[in-house]
């Protein structure tokens, strides 16, 4: 069971350290990074809650995990567990940056750093996308859901759809069957 | 202008438009950044890309260093602010929303109805995150493997990241292309 059923508000130096870690490891966007944290990790929401956020995250604009950084922080802290939240997330990417801008002309030319960072690249996508299948594995889709999720996965992830056009179509389609369908 | 002021100004609208976060809008910021503003030329901007790319952390990290690049540690601090508060703001009422309705029937059948979008476009963007990388067979047995392990192990992922960077420093001092 999961903080958020359990009625449980993590404090906000525990919400701090949890996005901290976020943004410290989310190499190649925090996506994954987030899912393992925030449900695996510290079980502050469940698999279908984080779904659901991480699904309206997405529609909103601006960067998915900061805007599910505002609204897991704001749900159980209020206005200053979400700064704390947005504040830990940030602010290691932010130092990290900043080193890497500093020494990066002198370092992108060393080949055995241009073949790690690589190398972390290809892995990242791997764990973005062993993320996602364990995502769905979990939640047990029902074919509807296996559709539309197969659907956008096609249409952004092979033929490189404009994403907010996806978004819009398969998102609204999505709705629209679930508001038709009985009982979902 | 004060170039601050006009990193304001270009970083609030493309907050409010980056649906998909900061890759969506990639191209918009291009055409901002290198057409419309003259900030820096395309291989200046290529190259912040790999720097926000090589660095951990949500890929907004672009828009902070091109802030720095135009006006230094007070560039980043505004392009950064100026990238993140807009967003987050209507994201704070938007969670409030959900939270405060979270009893209806027709946001909880929408929520629903999300979680397959959400679920796909995760599995989308790690697809174009190999595709960036090259097809050789190296880089997709990596990718493949590294999705076996999340999927079939709770071992820390940072393992898998350090294995695959070992792996493509020894594949490059072996003569394998990576």
């Amino acid at each position: 069971m999961c903080a958020l059923e359990r009625g449980e508000h993590p404090p906000r130096y525990a919400l701090f350290l949890g996005f901290l870690k976020i943004g410290l490891l989310g190499f190649g966007g925090v996506a994954a990074w987030a899912y393992r944290v925030i449900v695996m990790e510290r079980r502050w929401l469940s698999d279908a809650e984080y779904a659901a956020l991480l699904g309206t995250s997405q529609v909103l604009p601006g960067a998915n995990t900061l805007n599910a950084a505002v609204m897991i922080g704001d749900r159980f802290r209020g206005p200053s567990g979400a700064v704390v939240a947005v504040l830990g997330l940030m602010t290691m990417p932010l130092a990290i940056v900043v080193a890497i801008g500093t020494v990066f002309e002198q370092i992108k030319a060393v080949p055995d750093v241009r073949a790690a960072i690589d190398g972390v690249a290809m892995a990242a996508a791997g764990v973005v996308i062993g993320m996602a299948l364990r995502m769905a594995r979990r939640l047990r889709l029902d074919w509807a859901a296996v559709l539309f999720g197969g659907a956008i996965f096609v249409a952004v992830g092979i033929f490189q759809v404009s994403l907010v056009r996806a978004v819009l179509v398969l998102g609204s389609l999505s709705i629209a069957a679930a508001y038709f369908r009985k009982g979902a | 202008m004060s170039p601050l002021w006009n990193l304001v100004r270009t970083f609030v609208f493309i907050s409010l438009v980056a649906i998909g976060g900061a890759n969506a809008v990639l191209p918009e910021i291009h055409r901002q950044v290198v057409d419309i503003q003259s900030w820096m030329n395309d291989e200046t901007f290529a190259s912040l890309f790999s720097i926000a790319q090589a660095a951990p952390g949500p890929n907004v990290l672009i828009v902070s260093l091109i802030g720095w690049y135009v006006a230094g540690l007070p560039g980043l601090a505004i392009a950064t602010a100026s990238v993140i508060f807009p967003s987050c703001f209507l994201a704070f009422f938007a969670g409030r929303f959900l939270t405060r309705h979270a009893e209806k029937e027709w946001l909880r059948r929408i929520k629903v109805a999300l979680v397959p979008i959400a679920i796909g476009l995760m599995l989308a963007g790690g697809v174009v995150m190999a595709r960036a990388a090259d097809r050789a067979a190296l880089p997709v047995t990596i990718t493949a493997a590294a999705a076996a392990v999340v999927v079939f192990s709770n071992r820390n992922p940072i393992w898998v990241l350090a294995a695959a960077a070992a792996i493509a420093v020894i594949a490059r001092h072996s003569g394998v292309s990576a």
